[in-house]
């Protein structure tokens, strides 16, 4: 029983990292890297709409 | 004006960033959870290095060095609220080189302090079969629970973080749960300290060593900074979730001295290897209810704190990707999960070469200076920060008092358990700090040319006093 356990551990843990493998291949080949890598620095609330938009400018 | 706005607009649409969905019980659950491990192990060394007495003192002189950490990182980050905390503060305050040796600084502690939390998971799980009569393999298990996390971190930051929200409030609560079987309101009893407490057995060079290990209470609640981009109101949620975490691992802290300190002499405690000072108190209660719950809380902790590490490592890996400090590739955001996916499938490889291969003293060792390094460059962030952008000139979620005094406290203090650490690793120490002027040396010579130059500064404020 115990034995099994571990072995069992081992498989769910494959399966997961296959999944993950998968997924990644997945969304890279789907994707164009101009949108994964897309993500810009994030805009406080606290600064007026105004100010948000000459950072955005900024890049 | 509306010209600027479509472009923001469709600007947005175009890009894919972190999502903001995360509140304070997510922020306080990210910072505690993280270190809530220390209270149940490895804090016990510094009452090897100063005794019983010795520890507490150290104990309330971390506090000290991370009220500060907490009160510091609350104003400048509610203010720069990106992802990469501090290394995106140094971007912004200091300049380049120090962000980059800040974004490996926070990316070693927490990969490192991942790898020890998956480690002793997997070993608790041995422990608790050894003692129902079986002897199994810890490495399985040591697997399964990096897997689980990773998985969880894929999926997305909301689910991750509120995970780890109930299973560090069940850790904490196990800890409140010892201290009531205890019966502190009857000395003598349960609790032992008039017999068991002895003067520092190595004098005041003792208490400063201890110091190394007094981090142990508080290491990693900086943590909290990394989820900056993805928190809905960030000028409430990072102070109110900072400031509430730190006073809980006060109390988690202060209870968990007093109660291992009046059931086992110091002798015991300051060299317990088998792992658990916590769980060893409610062994010495006898109470087989308390003991189930300790070794469940022990395991409960060991996971929350590798789940927010896997979170803050790729955060600090990813920020510093879409600056292009790192190949800009670590900057990819998942479509459908908006979670930094390569980052946290890149460094969970070696996360777990560590945790299946490095012995834990040297892993923790690692992780421990990494963060040390990291707290002395908060205090220079603040007076840049402070001096450069005073009150008034840009708006703060929130302003901590009595400036300069925490800073000038928290760097007196770092220096310190720097030696400290001195007197018990200073060989690791040493070769710390070769290793990041050999990365520096690395940067400015040659990674530099591709970094994102004007781009990095992305906060709009008005040009720092003095230029």
């Amino acid at each position: 029983m115990w034995e099994i356990l571990g072995t069992a551990a081992w498989v769910v843990s494959a399966a997961i990292f296959l999944w993950m493998i998968w997924d990644f291949f997945n969304v890279n080949t789907k994707y164009g890297e101009d949108v994964l890598v897309s993500s810009r620095e994030g805009l406080d609330e606290l600064l007026p709409a105004g100010d948000q938009s000459s950072a955005k400018k900024k890049k | 004006m509306v010209d600027t706005t479509v472009s923001t607009t469709s600007e947005k649409a175009r890009s894919l960033n972190l999502l903001k969905v995360l509140g304070p019980a997510h922020i306080w659950a990210l910072g505690v959870g993280i270190v809530l491990v220390g209270e149940f192990m490895g804090w016990n060394y510094a009452v090897g290095k100063g005794g019983a007495f010795g520890a507490l003192i150290a104990c309330f002189v971390s506090g000290i060095l991370y009220t500060c950490v907490a009160k510091i990182d609350s104003e400048v980050t509610s203010t720069v609220a990106s992802a990469g905390g501090q290394y995106a503060q140094a971007k912004h305050t200091i300049g380049p080189l120090m962000a980059f040796n800040v974004g490996l600084f926070m990316t070693l502690t927490y990969l490192m302090l991942n790898a020890g939390d998956v480690l002793v998971a997997g070993q608790l799980v041995q422990i608790g079969a050894q003692q129902l009569g079986h002897d199994i393999p810890w490495q399985p298990f040591t697997v399964l629970f990096l897997a689980l996390l990773t998985l969880l971190n894929y999926r997305g930051v909301l689910a991750t973080l509120t995970v780890n929200f109930v299973i560090t409030a069940a850790a904490f609560l196990s800890i409140i749960i010892l201290f009531i079987g205890v019966k502190p309101w009857a000395p003598g009893e349960v609790l032992l300290h008039h017999d068991l407490l002895t003067a520092l057995p190595y004098g005041w060079i003792g208490v400063i060593a201890a110091l190394h290990f007094g981090m142990w209470f508080y290491l990693g609640i900086e943590g909290t900074c990394q989820a900056a981009e993805e928190v809905r109101s960030p000028g409430r949620a990072l102070p109110l979730g900072t400031m509430s975490g730190i006073i809980t691992l006060l109390i988690a802290a202060a209870i968990t001295w007093y109660v291992a300190c009046g059931l086992m002499p110091w002798e015991y405690i300051g060299w317990d290897l088998t792992l658990a000072p916590l769980y060893d108190s409610a062994r010495m209660t006898g109470s087989p209810i308390l003991i189930v719950i300790l070794f469940i809380g022990t395991l409960l902790s060991a996971i929350a704190s590798s789940n927010g590490c896997t979170n803050d490592q790729a955060r600090a890996w990813f920020a510093m990707g879409r600056d292009r400090y790192l190949p800009e590739w670590f900057a990819g955001v998942h479509p459908k999960y908006r979670t930094p996916f390569r980052s946290i499938l890149f460094l969970t490889p070696i996360v777990l070469i560590f945790a299946l291969y490095i012995p834990l003293a040297q892993i923790i060792t690692f992780s421990i200076l990494s963060g040390l390094l990291n707290y002395t460059f908060m205090p220079i962030n603040m007076w840049n920060f402070r001096r450069k952008w005073p009150l008034g000139i840009i708006r703060r979620g929130f302003s901590h008092p009595f400036h300069p005094f925490p800073a000038l406290t928290l760097l007196i203090l770092c220096a310190a358990t720097f030696f400290a650490v001195y007197l018990g690793y200073g060989r690791q120490l040493l070769a710390m700090i070769a290793f990041y002027i050999v990365a520096s040396l690395w940067f400015a010579f040659y990674r530099y040319r591709y970094v994102k130059r004007g781009a990095q500064f992305t906060m709009p404020w008005p040009k720092p006093a003095g230029y």
